[in-house]
Protein backbone atom coordinates (compact mmCIF):
# COMPACT_ATOMS: atom_id res chain seq x y z
CA UNK A 1 0.00 0.00 0.00
CA UNK A 2 1.41 3.38 -0.98
CA UNK A 3 1.25 6.54 1.02
CA UNK A 4 -0.19 9.79 -0.27
CA UNK A 5 1.57 11.77 2.43
CA UNK A 6 4.77 11.08 4.34
CA UNK A 7 5.76 13.44 7.11
CA UNK A 8 9.11 13.36 8.87
CA UNK A 9 10.38 15.41 11.81
CA UNK A 10 7.56 17.95 11.66
CA UNK A 11 7.92 20.74 14.21
CA UNK A 12 5.81 23.88 14.38
CA UNK A 13 6.02 27.18 16.21
CA UNK A 14 3.69 29.96 17.30
CA UNK A 15 6.13 32.83 17.62
CA UNK A 16 8.80 31.60 20.02
CA UNK A 17 6.62 28.79 21.36
CA UNK A 18 7.16 25.34 19.98
CA UNK A 19 3.93 23.44 19.52
CA UNK A 20 5.03 20.27 17.68
CA UNK A 21 8.10 18.18 18.42
CA UNK A 22 9.51 16.17 15.50
CA UNK A 23 6.43 14.18 14.70
CA UNK A 24 6.45 11.50 11.99
CA UNK A 25 3.38 10.06 10.33
CA UNK A 26 2.07 8.73 7.04
CA UNK A 27 -1.33 8.68 5.37
CA UNK A 28 -2.21 5.70 3.21
CA UNK A 29 -3.51 6.45 -0.28
CA UNK A 30 -7.28 6.17 -0.23
CA UNK A 31 -7.37 5.74 3.53
CA UNK A 32 -8.71 7.80 6.41
CA UNK A 33 -6.27 8.63 9.16
CA UNK A 34 -7.36 10.24 12.41
CA UNK A 35 -5.31 12.49 14.66
CA UNK A 36 -6.66 12.27 18.18
CA UNK A 37 -5.70 13.78 21.49
CA UNK A 38 -6.76 16.22 24.17
CA UNK A 39 -7.11 19.98 23.79
CA UNK A 40 -3.75 21.54 23.04
CA UNK A 41 -2.16 18.27 21.90
CA UNK A 42 -1.26 19.86 18.56
CA UNK A 43 -3.90 18.39 16.25
CA UNK A 44 -4.99 21.63 14.57
CA UNK A 45 -1.36 22.77 14.59
CA UNK A 46 -0.38 19.69 12.60
CA UNK A 47 -2.93 20.47 9.90
CA UNK A 48 -1.89 24.12 9.78
CA UNK A 49 1.78 23.14 9.60
CA UNK A 50 1.12 20.77 6.70
CA UNK A 51 -0.33 23.69 4.72
CA UNK A 52 2.47 26.04 5.78
CA UNK A 53 0.06 28.38 7.51
CA UNK A 54 2.49 28.66 10.44
CA UNK A 55 6.25 28.49 10.85
CA UNK A 56 7.44 24.91 10.66
CA UNK A 57 10.41 22.66 10.02
CA UNK A 58 10.67 19.05 8.84
CA UNK A 59 9.67 17.49 5.55
CA UNK A 60 6.31 16.56 4.10
CA UNK A 61 6.14 14.67 0.83
CA UNK A 62 2.88 14.30 -1.04
CA UNK A 63 2.68 11.64 -3.74
CA UNK A 64 6.42 11.86 -4.29
CA UNK A 65 6.58 15.67 -4.33
CA UNK A 66 8.20 17.64 -1.55
CA UNK A 67 5.68 20.20 -0.31
CA UNK A 68 7.61 21.28 2.80
CA UNK A 69 8.49 24.72 1.50
CA UNK A 70 5.62 25.53 -0.82
CA UNK A 71 3.19 28.38 -0.24
CA UNK A 72 -0.23 27.49 1.16
CA UNK A 73 -2.01 28.27 -2.11
CA UNK A 74 0.41 26.08 -4.09
CA UNK A 75 -0.07 23.16 -1.71
CA UNK A 76 -3.81 23.59 -2.21
CA UNK A 77 -3.36 23.69 -5.99
CA UNK A 78 -1.44 20.41 -5.78
CA UNK A 79 -4.50 18.69 -4.38
CA UNK A 80 -4.54 19.21 -0.62
CA UNK A 81 -7.90 20.61 0.49
CA UNK A 82 -7.99 21.90 4.05
CA UNK A 83 -11.39 22.25 5.74
CA UNK A 84 -10.31 24.62 8.49
CA UNK A 85 -11.24 24.97 12.12
CA UNK A 86 -14.24 27.30 12.29
CA UNK A 87 -15.24 26.36 8.71
CA UNK A 88 -13.68 29.40 7.00
CA UNK A 89 -16.98 30.52 5.48
CA UNK A 90 -16.92 33.62 3.25
CA UNK A 91 -19.85 35.07 5.15
CA UNK A 92 -20.48 38.00 2.80
CA UNK A 93 -20.51 35.88 -0.35
CA UNK A 94 -23.43 33.77 -1.47
CA UNK A 95 -23.31 29.99 -1.24
CA UNK A 96 -22.87 29.85 -5.00
CA UNK A 97 -19.95 32.30 -4.89
CA UNK A 98 -18.31 30.29 -2.11
CA UNK A 99 -18.35 27.29 -4.42
CA UNK A 100 -17.59 29.15 -7.65
CA UNK A 101 -14.32 30.36 -6.11
CA UNK A 102 -12.79 27.05 -7.18
CA UNK A 103 -13.21 28.13 -10.80
CA UNK A 104 -10.55 30.78 -10.16
CA UNK A 105 -8.06 28.18 -8.97
CA UNK A 106 -8.80 25.41 -11.43
CA UNK A 107 -7.99 25.34 -15.14
CA UNK A 108 -10.34 22.46 -16.04
CA UNK A 109 -13.65 24.30 -15.92
CA UNK A 110 -15.63 21.49 -17.53
CA UNK A 111 -14.53 19.11 -14.77
CA UNK A 112 -15.23 21.79 -12.16
CA UNK A 113 -18.79 22.09 -13.46
CA UNK A 114 -19.18 18.32 -13.04
CA UNK A 115 -17.81 18.61 -9.50
CA UNK A 116 -20.42 21.25 -8.76
CA UNK A 117 -23.13 18.74 -9.68
CA UNK A 118 -21.34 16.18 -7.52
CA UNK A 119 -21.42 18.58 -4.57
CA UNK A 120 -25.18 19.02 -5.02
CA UNK A 121 -25.58 15.23 -5.03
CA UNK A 122 -23.84 15.00 -1.68
CA UNK A 123 -25.39 18.13 -0.19
CA UNK A 124 -28.77 18.79 -1.86
CA UNK A 125 -29.54 21.34 0.83
CA UNK A 126 -26.87 23.68 -0.51
CA UNK A 127 -28.53 23.71 -3.91
CA UNK A 128 -31.67 25.14 -2.29
CA UNK A 129 -29.61 27.89 -0.68
CA UNK A 130 -27.45 28.94 -3.66
CA UNK A 131 -28.36 32.64 -3.65
CA UNK A 132 -28.30 32.98 0.14
CA UNK A 133 -25.48 34.79 1.97
CA UNK A 134 -23.26 32.06 3.39
CA UNK A 135 -23.10 33.84 6.76
CA UNK A 136 -26.82 33.23 7.26
CA UNK A 137 -26.51 29.42 6.97
CA UNK A 138 -26.83 27.23 10.05
CA UNK A 139 -23.69 25.75 11.57
CA UNK A 140 -24.32 22.37 9.97
CA UNK A 141 -24.91 23.93 6.56
CA UNK A 142 -21.73 26.00 6.87
CA UNK A 143 -19.80 22.81 7.64
CA UNK A 144 -21.36 21.20 4.57
CA UNK A 145 -20.36 24.26 2.56
CA UNK A 146 -16.79 24.03 3.87
CA UNK A 147 -16.54 20.38 2.83
CA UNK A 148 -18.12 21.26 -0.53
CA UNK A 149 -15.60 24.05 -1.14
CA UNK A 150 -12.86 21.51 -0.49
CA UNK A 151 -14.52 19.02 -2.87
CA UNK A 152 -14.68 21.67 -5.56
CA UNK A 153 -10.87 21.70 -5.58
CA UNK A 154 -10.89 18.07 -6.76
CA UNK A 155 -8.50 17.12 -3.97
CA UNK A 156 -6.41 14.01 -3.57
CA UNK A 157 -6.08 14.59 0.15
CA UNK A 158 -8.56 16.27 2.46
CA UNK A 159 -7.55 17.70 5.82
CA UNK A 160 -10.58 17.95 8.08
CA UNK A 161 -10.35 20.01 11.25
CA UNK A 162 -13.09 18.98 13.70
CA UNK A 163 -16.01 18.67 11.32
CA UNK A 164 -18.26 17.88 14.30
CA UNK A 165 -17.50 21.10 16.15
CA UNK A 166 -20.56 22.80 17.64
CA UNK A 167 -23.08 20.70 15.71
CA UNK A 168 -26.11 18.70 16.84
CA UNK A 169 -25.50 14.92 17.05
CA UNK A 170 -27.86 14.13 14.18
CA UNK A 171 -26.14 16.62 11.88
CA UNK A 172 -22.75 15.23 12.88
CA UNK A 173 -23.86 11.72 11.96
CA UNK A 174 -25.11 12.92 8.59
CA UNK A 175 -21.84 14.70 7.85
CA UNK A 176 -19.73 11.69 8.81
CA UNK A 177 -21.87 9.43 6.64
CA UNK A 178 -21.25 11.74 3.71
CA UNK A 179 -17.52 11.90 4.46
CA UNK A 180 -17.38 8.12 4.29
CA UNK A 181 -19.13 8.16 0.91
CA UNK A 182 -16.76 10.84 -0.38
CA UNK A 183 -13.79 8.75 0.74
CA UNK A 184 -15.12 5.64 -0.96
CA UNK A 185 -16.54 7.09 -4.18
CA UNK A 186 -14.18 9.97 -4.93
CA UNK A 187 -11.06 8.13 -3.72
CA UNK A 188 -10.10 11.10 -1.59
CA UNK A 189 -7.63 10.26 1.17
CA UNK A 190 -8.41 11.98 4.46
CA UNK A 191 -6.64 13.20 7.55
CA UNK A 192 -9.20 14.02 10.21
CA UNK A 193 -8.75 15.82 13.52
CA UNK A 194 -11.47 15.25 16.09
CA UNK A 195 -12.39 15.79 19.71
CA UNK A 196 -15.13 13.25 19.27
CA UNK A 197 -12.79 10.25 19.29
CA UNK A 198 -15.40 7.50 19.09
CA UNK A 199 -16.86 9.00 15.93
CA UNK A 200 -13.47 9.55 14.29
CA UNK A 201 -12.37 5.98 15.09
CA UNK A 202 -15.41 4.65 13.26
CA UNK A 203 -14.52 6.58 10.11
CA UNK A 204 -10.76 6.16 10.24
CA UNK A 205 -8.75 3.05 9.48
CA UNK A 206 -5.57 4.33 11.08
CA UNK A 207 -5.00 6.54 14.08
CA UNK A 208 -2.27 8.64 15.66
CA UNK A 209 -2.53 9.71 19.30
CA UNK A 210 -0.98 13.08 20.10
CA UNK A 211 -0.02 14.48 23.47
CA UNK A 212 1.58 17.92 23.95
CA UNK A 213 2.95 18.00 20.44
CA UNK A 214 4.33 14.46 20.27
CA UNK A 215 3.01 11.21 18.83
CA UNK A 216 2.33 8.88 21.74
CA UNK A 217 1.19 5.86 19.83
CA UNK A 218 -0.28 4.86 16.50
CA UNK A 219 -1.93 1.88 14.89
CA UNK A 220 -5.10 0.60 13.26
CA UNK A 221 -8.30 2.10 14.64
CA UNK A 222 -9.39 -1.26 16.01
CA UNK A 223 -6.29 -1.37 18.19
CA UNK A 224 -7.30 1.81 19.99
CA UNK A 225 -10.98 0.86 20.02
CA UNK A 226 -10.13 -2.41 21.79
CA UNK A 227 -7.55 -1.05 24.22
CA UNK A 228 -9.44 0.28 27.20
CA UNK A 229 -6.38 1.63 29.03
CA UNK A 230 -5.35 3.65 25.97
CA UNK A 231 -8.87 4.97 25.46
CA UNK A 232 -9.29 5.97 29.11
CA UNK A 233 -5.87 7.59 29.30
CA UNK A 234 -5.97 9.65 26.12
CA UNK A 235 -9.48 9.81 24.79
CA UNK A 236 -11.52 9.94 27.99
CA UNK A 237 -14.07 7.24 27.29
CA UNK B 1 -34.63 77.80 -9.63
CA UNK B 2 -32.37 77.72 -12.67
CA UNK B 3 -29.45 78.75 -10.47
CA UNK B 4 -30.23 75.97 -7.99
CA UNK B 5 -30.32 73.36 -10.76
CA UNK B 6 -27.03 74.72 -12.05
CA UNK B 7 -25.49 74.28 -8.62
CA UNK B 8 -26.81 70.73 -8.35
CA UNK B 9 -25.44 69.89 -11.80
CA UNK B 10 -22.00 71.17 -10.93
CA UNK B 11 -22.28 69.36 -7.57
CA UNK B 12 -22.92 66.11 -9.41
CA UNK B 13 -19.84 66.70 -11.53
CA UNK B 14 -17.55 67.15 -8.55
CA UNK B 15 -19.48 64.32 -6.90
CA UNK B 16 -18.46 62.01 -9.73
CA UNK B 17 -14.81 62.90 -9.11
CA UNK B 18 -15.17 62.41 -5.34
CA UNK B 19 -16.91 59.09 -5.99
CA UNK B 20 -13.87 57.89 -7.97
CA UNK B 21 -11.46 58.97 -5.25
CA UNK B 22 -13.66 57.44 -2.56
CA UNK B 23 -13.86 54.21 -4.52
CA UNK B 24 -10.07 54.09 -4.82
CA UNK B 25 -9.76 54.53 -1.05
CA UNK B 26 -12.36 51.86 -0.33
CA UNK B 27 -10.75 49.35 -2.72
CA UNK B 28 -7.59 49.40 -0.65
CA UNK B 29 -9.40 49.73 2.67
CA UNK B 30 -11.55 46.62 2.27
CA UNK B 31 -8.58 44.37 1.62
CA UNK B 32 -6.02 45.84 4.02
CA UNK B 33 -7.88 48.06 6.54
CA UNK B 34 -5.62 50.96 5.56
CA UNK B 35 -6.39 54.40 4.20
CA UNK B 36 -4.02 55.20 1.35
CA UNK B 37 -3.21 58.86 1.93
CA UNK B 38 -1.25 58.89 -1.32
CA UNK B 39 -4.35 58.08 -3.40
CA UNK B 40 -4.75 61.73 -4.45
CA UNK B 41 -1.09 62.29 -5.33
CA UNK B 42 -1.00 59.05 -7.33
CA UNK B 43 -3.95 60.37 -9.34
CA UNK B 44 -2.21 63.74 -9.81
CA UNK B 45 0.97 62.03 -11.01
CA UNK B 46 -0.99 59.92 -13.48
CA UNK B 47 -2.67 63.08 -14.79
CA UNK B 48 0.76 64.61 -15.45
CA UNK B 49 1.69 61.49 -17.40
CA UNK B 50 -1.48 61.95 -19.46
CA UNK B 51 -0.54 65.61 -20.00
CA UNK B 52 2.97 64.64 -21.13
CA UNK B 53 1.54 62.05 -23.53
CA UNK B 54 -0.87 64.59 -25.01
CA UNK B 55 1.96 67.14 -25.31
CA UNK B 56 3.91 64.50 -27.23
CA UNK B 57 1.14 64.54 -29.81
CA UNK B 58 -0.77 61.42 -28.84
CA UNK B 59 -4.55 61.76 -29.39
CA UNK B 60 -6.58 62.34 -26.23
CA UNK B 61 -8.41 59.02 -25.91
CA UNK B 62 -5.30 56.97 -26.65
CA UNK B 63 -3.40 58.96 -24.03
CA UNK B 64 -6.38 58.40 -21.69
CA UNK B 65 -6.19 54.62 -22.14
CA UNK B 66 -2.41 54.54 -21.88
CA UNK B 67 -2.53 56.56 -18.67
CA UNK B 68 -5.00 54.15 -17.09
CA UNK B 69 -2.70 51.28 -18.03
CA UNK B 70 0.39 53.04 -16.68
CA UNK B 71 -1.41 53.97 -13.44
CA UNK B 72 -2.59 50.38 -13.02
CA UNK B 73 0.94 49.05 -13.47
CA UNK B 74 2.32 51.71 -11.12
CA UNK B 75 -0.18 50.84 -8.38
CA UNK B 76 0.61 47.15 -8.79
CA UNK B 77 4.36 47.78 -8.55
CA UNK B 78 3.95 49.99 -5.46
CA UNK B 79 2.16 47.14 -3.69
CA UNK B 80 4.72 44.53 -4.83
CA UNK B 81 7.88 46.45 -4.01
CA UNK B 82 6.97 48.87 -1.24
CA UNK B 83 3.98 47.52 0.68
CA UNK B 84 4.48 43.79 0.43
CA UNK B 85 7.77 43.91 2.37
CA UNK B 86 5.81 45.82 5.06
CA UNK B 87 3.10 43.13 5.28
CA UNK B 88 3.68 42.48 8.95
CA UNK B 89 4.69 46.01 9.91
CA UNK B 90 2.64 47.91 12.52
CA UNK B 91 -0.06 50.28 11.26
CA UNK B 92 1.93 53.42 12.08
CA UNK B 93 4.79 52.29 9.86
CA UNK B 94 2.32 52.00 7.00
CA UNK B 95 0.82 55.41 7.69
CA UNK B 96 4.32 56.87 7.51
CA UNK B 97 4.88 54.96 4.29
CA UNK B 98 1.67 56.37 2.73
CA UNK B 99 2.63 59.91 3.75
CA UNK B 100 6.09 59.35 2.30
CA UNK B 101 4.55 58.21 -0.99
CA UNK B 102 2.37 61.31 -0.95
CA UNK B 103 5.27 63.72 -0.61
CA UNK B 104 7.51 61.76 -2.96
CA UNK B 105 4.93 61.87 -5.77
CA UNK B 106 4.31 65.54 -5.09
CA UNK B 107 8.01 66.39 -5.16
CA UNK B 108 8.78 64.34 -8.27
CA UNK B 109 5.88 65.92 -10.13
CA UNK B 110 7.15 69.36 -9.12
CA UNK B 111 10.67 68.47 -10.16
CA UNK B 112 9.72 67.02 -13.53
CA UNK B 113 6.98 69.40 -14.56
CA UNK B 114 7.44 72.43 -12.22
CA UNK B 115 4.84 73.87 -9.87
CA UNK B 116 3.35 76.29 -12.38
CA UNK B 117 -0.30 75.66 -13.12
CA UNK B 118 -0.99 74.04 -16.49
CA UNK B 119 -4.08 73.76 -18.63
CA UNK B 120 -5.37 70.24 -19.19
CA UNK B 121 -7.57 69.55 -22.21
CA UNK B 122 -11.10 68.21 -22.00
CA UNK B 123 -12.10 65.63 -24.60
CA UNK B 124 -15.62 67.06 -24.67
CA UNK B 125 -16.79 70.03 -26.73
CA UNK B 126 -16.96 73.51 -25.18
CA UNK B 127 -20.35 74.97 -24.38
CA UNK B 128 -23.57 73.53 -23.07
CA UNK B 129 -26.35 71.60 -24.73
CA UNK B 130 -29.16 73.48 -22.94
CA UNK B 131 -28.05 76.83 -24.35
CA UNK B 132 -28.40 78.77 -21.09
CA UNK B 133 -25.48 77.61 -18.95
CA UNK B 134 -27.27 74.90 -17.00
CA UNK B 135 -24.67 72.20 -17.54
CA UNK B 136 -21.62 71.95 -19.80
CA UNK B 137 -20.62 69.14 -22.10
CA UNK B 138 -17.59 68.51 -19.92
CA UNK B 139 -19.77 68.10 -16.83
CA UNK B 140 -22.00 65.61 -18.61
CA UNK B 141 -18.89 63.85 -19.92
CA UNK B 142 -17.38 63.52 -16.44
CA UNK B 143 -20.54 61.93 -15.06
CA UNK B 144 -20.80 59.62 -18.09
CA UNK B 145 -17.17 58.49 -17.89
CA UNK B 146 -17.58 57.79 -14.17
CA UNK B 147 -20.79 55.88 -14.77
CA UNK B 148 -19.14 53.73 -17.45
CA UNK B 149 -16.17 53.01 -15.21
CA UNK B 150 -18.43 52.04 -12.30
CA UNK B 151 -20.43 49.78 -14.58
CA UNK B 152 -17.31 48.01 -15.81
CA UNK B 153 -16.05 47.57 -12.25
CA UNK B 154 -19.39 46.22 -11.08
CA UNK B 155 -19.42 43.66 -13.88
CA UNK B 156 -15.82 42.72 -13.09
CA UNK B 157 -16.46 42.14 -9.39
CA UNK B 158 -19.84 40.45 -9.72
CA UNK B 159 -19.44 38.29 -12.77
CA UNK B 160 -15.80 37.29 -13.21
CA UNK B 161 -14.01 34.66 -11.14
CA UNK B 162 -11.02 36.97 -10.77
CA UNK B 163 -13.28 39.63 -9.24
CA UNK B 164 -14.79 36.97 -7.01
CA UNK B 165 -11.32 35.86 -5.90
CA UNK B 166 -10.44 39.47 -5.06
CA UNK B 167 -13.57 39.82 -2.94
CA UNK B 168 -12.87 36.51 -1.19
CA UNK B 169 -9.27 37.53 -0.49
CA UNK B 170 -10.46 40.81 1.04
CA UNK B 171 -13.08 39.13 3.22
CA UNK B 172 -11.18 36.19 4.58
CA UNK B 173 -7.55 35.98 3.46
CA UNK B 174 -6.73 32.76 5.35
CA UNK B 175 -9.71 30.94 3.91
CA UNK B 176 -9.01 32.35 0.43
CA UNK B 177 -5.50 30.89 0.53
CA UNK B 178 -7.04 27.52 1.38
CA UNK B 179 -9.07 27.84 -1.82
CA UNK B 180 -5.84 28.34 -3.76
CA UNK B 181 -6.25 32.12 -4.19
CA UNK B 182 -2.94 34.01 -4.35
CA UNK B 183 -4.00 36.61 -1.80
CA UNK B 184 -0.90 38.75 -2.08
CA UNK B 185 -1.44 39.17 -5.83
CA UNK B 186 -5.08 40.03 -5.23
CA UNK B 187 -3.90 42.90 -3.01
CA UNK B 188 -1.56 44.04 -5.77
CA UNK B 189 -4.43 43.95 -8.28
CA UNK B 190 -6.49 46.00 -5.82
CA UNK B 191 -3.75 48.62 -5.71
CA UNK B 192 -3.54 48.61 -9.49
CA UNK B 193 -7.29 49.12 -9.83
CA UNK B 194 -7.34 51.86 -7.18
CA UNK B 195 -4.57 53.70 -9.00
CA UNK B 196 -6.37 53.28 -12.34
CA UNK B 197 -9.63 54.64 -10.91
CA UNK B 198 -7.69 57.55 -9.40
CA UNK B 199 -6.09 58.36 -12.75
CA UNK B 200 -9.53 58.65 -14.35
CA UNK B 201 -10.61 61.03 -11.56
CA UNK B 202 -7.45 63.10 -12.10
CA UNK B 203 -7.91 63.39 -15.87
CA UNK B 204 -11.57 64.31 -15.46
CA UNK B 205 -11.00 66.98 -12.82
CA UNK B 206 -7.86 68.56 -14.27
CA UNK B 207 -9.70 70.60 -16.97
CA UNK B 208 -11.78 72.16 -14.16
CA UNK B 209 -9.21 72.81 -11.41
CA UNK B 210 -6.14 72.99 -13.75
CA UNK B 211 -3.10 70.79 -13.43
CA UNK B 212 -0.60 71.39 -10.66
CA UNK B 213 1.12 69.10 -8.13
CA UNK B 214 -1.31 70.06 -5.37
CA UNK B 215 -4.52 69.76 -7.35
CA UNK B 216 -5.73 66.60 -5.59
CA UNK B 217 -5.09 67.62 -1.97
CA UNK B 218 -8.55 69.07 -1.34
CA UNK B 219 -10.22 66.50 -3.56
CA UNK B 220 -8.76 63.67 -1.47
CA UNK B 221 -10.41 65.12 1.61
CA UNK B 222 -13.76 65.38 -0.18
CA UNK B 223 -13.30 61.83 -1.44
CA UNK B 224 -12.50 60.64 2.07
CA UNK B 225 -15.63 62.39 3.34
CA UNK B 226 -17.60 60.64 0.59
CA UNK B 227 -16.18 57.25 1.53
CA UNK B 228 -17.06 57.85 5.18
CA UNK B 229 -20.60 59.03 4.41
CA UNK B 230 -21.22 55.88 2.36
CA UNK B 231 -19.64 53.68 5.00
CA UNK B 232 -15.98 53.03 4.42
CA UNK B 233 -15.70 49.41 3.39
CA UNK B 234 -18.68 49.55 1.05
CA UNK B 235 -17.80 50.32 -2.61
CA UNK B 236 -21.38 51.12 -3.64
CA UNK B 237 -21.75 53.32 -0.59
CA UNK B 238 -18.55 55.17 -1.42
CA UNK B 239 -19.92 56.11 -4.83
CA UNK B 240 -23.24 57.34 -3.42
CA UNK B 241 -21.35 59.13 -0.64
CA UNK B 242 -19.13 60.85 -3.19
CA UNK B 243 -22.12 62.24 -5.06
CA UNK B 244 -23.85 63.28 -1.81
CA UNK B 245 -20.76 65.18 -0.68
CA UNK B 246 -20.35 66.80 -4.11
CA UNK B 247 -23.90 68.16 -4.20
CA UNK B 248 -24.01 69.16 -0.52
CA UNK B 249 -20.67 70.92 -0.76
CA UNK B 250 -21.87 73.01 -3.67
CA UNK B 251 -25.22 73.93 -2.15
CA UNK B 252 -23.81 74.67 1.29
CA UNK B 253 -20.98 76.67 -0.28
CA UNK B 254 -23.30 78.71 -2.47
CA UNK B 255 -26.16 79.36 -0.09
CA UNK B 256 -24.75 79.12 3.44
CA UNK B 257 -21.06 79.49 4.09
CA UNK B 258 -19.42 80.75 0.92
CA UNK B 259 -16.83 79.07 -1.26
CA UNK B 260 -13.85 79.75 1.01
CA UNK B 261 -15.17 77.48 3.74
CA UNK B 262 -16.16 74.56 1.50
CA UNK B 263 -13.19 72.42 2.51
CA UNK B 264 -14.00 73.06 6.15
CA UNK B 265 -17.45 71.71 5.41
CA UNK B 266 -15.86 68.46 4.14
CA UNK B 267 -13.91 68.15 7.36
CA UNK B 268 -17.08 68.80 9.37
CA UNK B 269 -18.69 65.91 7.48
CA UNK B 270 -15.70 63.69 8.31
CA UNK B 271 -15.84 64.50 12.02
CA UNK B 272 -19.64 64.46 12.10
CA UNK B 273 -19.90 61.00 10.52
CA UNK B 274 -17.22 59.61 12.81
CA UNK B 275 -19.02 60.90 15.90
CA UNK B 276 -22.65 60.32 14.97
CA UNK B 277 -22.67 57.36 12.62
CA UNK B 278 -19.23 55.77 12.28
CA UNK B 279 -20.60 53.04 10.02
CA UNK B 280 -21.85 55.60 7.49
CA UNK B 281 -25.06 55.24 5.50
CA UNK B 282 -24.47 51.76 4.13
CA UNK B 283 -21.63 50.35 6.23
CA UNK B 284 -21.78 47.75 8.91
CA UNK B 285 -20.47 48.40 12.40
CA UNK B 286 -17.28 46.50 13.00
CA UNK B 287 -17.61 44.65 16.26
CA UNK B 288 -14.36 43.26 17.54
CA UNK B 289 -14.12 40.64 20.23
CA UNK B 290 -11.35 41.36 22.66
Amino acid sequence: MTNILEVKGLSAYYGPIRALFDIDFTIATGGVTALLGANGAGKTTTLRALCNMIRRTGTSVMAGQDISRKATEDIVRMGVAHVPEGRGTFAGLTVEENLRLAFHTRRDHAAARRDLELVFDYFPRLKERLKQQAGTLSGGEQQMLAISRALMLAPRLMLLDEPSFGLAPLVVQEIFRILRRINEHEKVSMLIVEQNAALALELADHVYLLETGRVVTSGPSSMVQNDETLRKAYLGY
Amino acid sequence: MEFLLQQIASGLTSGAIYACVALGLVMIYVSTDHINFAQGEMAMFATYIAWALIQAGIPYWIAFGLTILIAFTGGLLIQRFILKPLEHAPVLALVVCFIALLSIFNAIAGMLWSYTVKQFPSPFPIGDPTGHGLISYHQIGVVAVTAIMLGVLTIFFRFTTLGLAMRAAAQNPASARLMGVRVSWMLALGWGLAAAIGSVAGMMVAPIVFLDPNMMTGILIYGFAGALVGGIGNPGGAVVGGFVVGVLENLVGTYLIGNELKLTFALIIVVGVLILKPAGLFGRVNVKRV
